[in-house]
């Protein structure tokens, strides 16, 4: 074998990675954040499809070589640090972008899209409920906060739990149906609801009919985050503070989704998703799996929502259509499905660069559906697959025993 | 209530069911055949109006045709084109995807469907507006007090019926809809007795999708508009009354798009000052429904293997 000699210095290479994980992990993790940010900030058009190429070419290499892999291996080995150090990194950018409107914004929208790719994900991905109605069910929180915040008094932070609790809710009309059917049938459900919930919120005139509801800004500490333009000594835009709260929203839907999915609430979901039978001969039981599925996913939407709404200022029944819901779920499978980095790749690609090439603004559906056509026939488990249990990689650590 | 408008009222229903169950007819034929949903369906029947409207106009601008004749052209075209965009969906799309899970099969037709979406818009002189369809049907009307029907609506439903009708002989007593039962039967067994898999499916794709894009011809002929996004609803209203009326049947979805038309029809009537509501009251039965009979009114004969 020609190949054989080639491959010692390259294993010498993984060795020496392998010493130095978290240096590996905080690399790779500031590299990538840096160049989404880059992708985020950057006015020109060459340089977004510089970006791109790069992100691809990168991407190529870490998907083929062994090298790639073993990086890929050490952050997930070490998941809490490169987790941690990628949320620091996230709020980094954050502030040092904090004048500018239009990064914050899209640094937002990624955050909270993303976000409720999460809600989607522990629904589709763990528990294999499929909804076509992510979009209404974000409008849902939007609406919750802006008929609340019409009411004085309320603290924010509370409208965003009660716009959860009643996204979670009204998920609950759905619930009977979704238990009941399977695959294509369930699939009809959500997207009947969402036309549904898209309609009646148009015909309504209670919720402001077509021309939707102005939403009141968030506001906590008597810091009214709508009308912000200076922290302390330094200027910043009024979409800084909602940049930091979004990417805080993320990394608490984030810790929660990669808790339940290593606790045994993930493992029992995903045992009902695999094989409904067979789990239910292990007395798992199917119907109290798939609720608490649908409706945590529901409510984590809703929450997205809610900020959503309350930092545009504004929404309509337009955000509820099935176009919307499809653009979630792509995001769900483009990213690969219950893989939550994957989500925010995802969400970046397709919410960004549409934004930032305006030559192709006409074209961005036209696009945007081929490019989901050529991920689902040619690399159908998502950019970024979600990782096989593995729990070897626990033993090889403190539990022996296992 | 004055009883010509009842009777108005429930012509329109009728003449919705027949344009609903056609398109509901191909959602039955694709699922019957591989287990699939094909959601580009609703945007095959904006593509036969398209394409229909075309040959129409590209027909008219080369030789001063008589209505009848360019009408011929028109739904040539439409069944035509219709048949072989679905075909083709089918072979390069539904063929490669049938072994992937359902959510992603579920989400490249629907993203077939934008592209189709898409296209139309963008490669359609003014696409993004509505477009006039001309009348070709002979006009006139028969009045009995003030029930008043024009012909050209009563020649629609009776081509929509004749078609339904068609397809449920060729799928029952043709020899291709002996192969087509016995692919939706087992599709192993069936090859195995010697019939032509990828041919019987492709073909069933086509037929069903040239009964969409001849729908398609038929509402461009109806409300004398079309629209480039007008098969997103439509695709969904036929999925939902494929579904209410059950996949596993060909009455099925007939009994399920009239059951829809029915169900919005009766919204009108009865509460004519929120008829805005009329979808949303229709889709709430259709989820009730779901809910009730989870596998449609005329339940898939099927138990489940262990």
């Amino acid at each position: 074998m020609s190949s054989f000699p080639t491959s010692a210095p390259s294993l010498s290479f993984m060795m020496r990675l392998q010493r130095f994980p978290r240096a590996v992990a905080a690399i790779t993790v500031l590299v990538l954040l840096g160049g989404g940010a880059l992708l985020i900030h950057s006015d020109s058009q060459v340089k977004v499809l510089g970006m791109l190429a790069a992100f691809l070419l990168v991407f190529a290499l870490a998907d083929r070589s062994a090298a790639g892999r073993e990086i890929a291996a050490i952050c997930g080995d070490y998941s809490r640090f490169s987790n941690a150090l990628a949320m620091i990194a996230a709020v980094a950018i954050a502030i040092i972008f904090s004048g500018e409107h239009y990064t914050l914004l899209m640094l937002s929208t990624v955050a909270l899209f993303a976000t409720a790719c999460i809600g989607l994900n522990i629904q589709l991905a763990f528990a294999g409920i499929v909804n076509f109605a992510g979009a209404a069910f974000f409008v849902i929180g939007s609406y919750t906060a802006g008929v609340l915040t019409s009411f004085p008094g309320l603290p924010t932070i509370a409208i965003l739990a009660i716009g959860g609790l009643v996204t979670g809710a009204l998920g609950l009309v759905l619930l009977l149906p979704v238990l009941r059917t399977r695959g294509h049938y369930a699939a009809l459900v959500t997207m009947a609801f969402g036309l549904l919930l898209r309609t009646f919120l148009e015909v309504n005139d209670t919720l402001g009919g077509p021309q939707g509801m102005k939403i009141k800004g968030f506001s906590i500490f008597g810091i009214d985050f709508s009308r912000t333009n200076s922290i302390g000594p330094w200027d910043v835009s009024f979409y800084f503070p909602y940049a930091i709260l979004s990417i805080v929203l993320f990394a608490l839907a984030f810790t929660f989704a990669s808790r339940l999915e290593s606790s045994w609430i993930g493992v029992a979901l995903d045992a009902v998703r695999s094989d409904e039978t067979a789990a239910s001969v292990f007395g798992l039981s199917i119907v109290r799996w798939k609720a608490v599925a649908f409706l945590l996913g529901n409510a984590i939407i809703g929450v997205a929502g809610a900020v959503y709404g309350m930092m545009n200022g504004f929404v309509t029944p337009n955000g509820a259509g099935l176009g919307e819901s499809l653009l979630l779920l792509s995001i769900v499978v483009l990213g690969g499905l219950g893989n939550m980095w994957g989500a925010i790749v995802a969400a970046g690609i397709i919410i960004v660069l549409p934004e930032k090439l305006q030559a192709i603004q006409e074209y961005r559906l036209l696009i945007f559906a081929m490019l989901v056509l050529c991920i689902l026939l040619f690399r159908p488990l998502g950019i970024l697959p979600r990782p096989i249990r593995d729990f070897s990689r626990i033993s090889d650590g403190r539990e022996e025993g296992l | 209530m004055d009883l010509g408008i009842l009777a108005q009222q429930v012509f329109n229903g009728v003449m919705l069911g027949v344009i609903y169950a056609m398109i509901a007819v191909g959602f039955s034929l694709f699922f019957g055949v591989l287990d699939v949903i094909k959601f580009s369906h609703g945007d095959v029947v904006t593509v036969g109006a398209f394409s229909s409207l075309g040959a129409v106009g590209i027909a008219g601008g080369l030789v001063a045709l008589p209505p009848l004749l360019a009408l011929g052209a028109g739904i040539a075209a439409a069944v035509a084109i219709g048949g072989l965009v679905g075909s083709l969906i089918g072979r390069f799309l539904i063929l490669p995807l049938r072994q992937a899970p359902a959510v992603n099969l579920l989400l490249a037709t629907l993203m077939a469907g934008t592209v189709l979406r898409e296209a139309i818009r963008l490669g359609v002189p003014n696409g993004g507006n509505p477009k006039p369809f001309p009348a070709l049907l002979p006009a006139g009307s028969i009045r009995i007090g003030s029930f008043s029907v024009g012909y050209d609506s009563i020649i629609i439903l009776c081509a929509g019926l004749a078609l339904v009708l068609a397809t449920h002989l060729l799928i029952s007593r043709s020899r291709m809809g002996l192969a087509i039962r016995a692919v939706a039967q087992d599709g192993e067994v069936a090859r195995l007795a010697g019939v032509d898999f990828q041919r019987v499916v492709l073909g069933t794709f086509a037929l069903g999708s040239a009964l969409a894009a001849f729908a398609g011809c038929m509402l461009g002929l109806y409300y004398r508009e079309i629209n480039f996004n007008m098969g997103v609803l439509l695709g969904v209203i036929g999925f939902a009354s494929a579904v209410v009326g059950g996949l596993g049947s060909l009455l099925g979805p007939i009994i399920g798009g009239f059951l829809f038309a029915g169900v919005q029809t009766l919204v009108v009537v009865v509460l004519p000052f929120s008829s805005a509501y009329k979808d949303v009251i229709a889709f709430a039965a259709v989820i009730v429904l779901i809910g009730l009979f989870p596998t449609g009114l005329i339940a898939e004969r099927q138990s489940e293997r262990v």
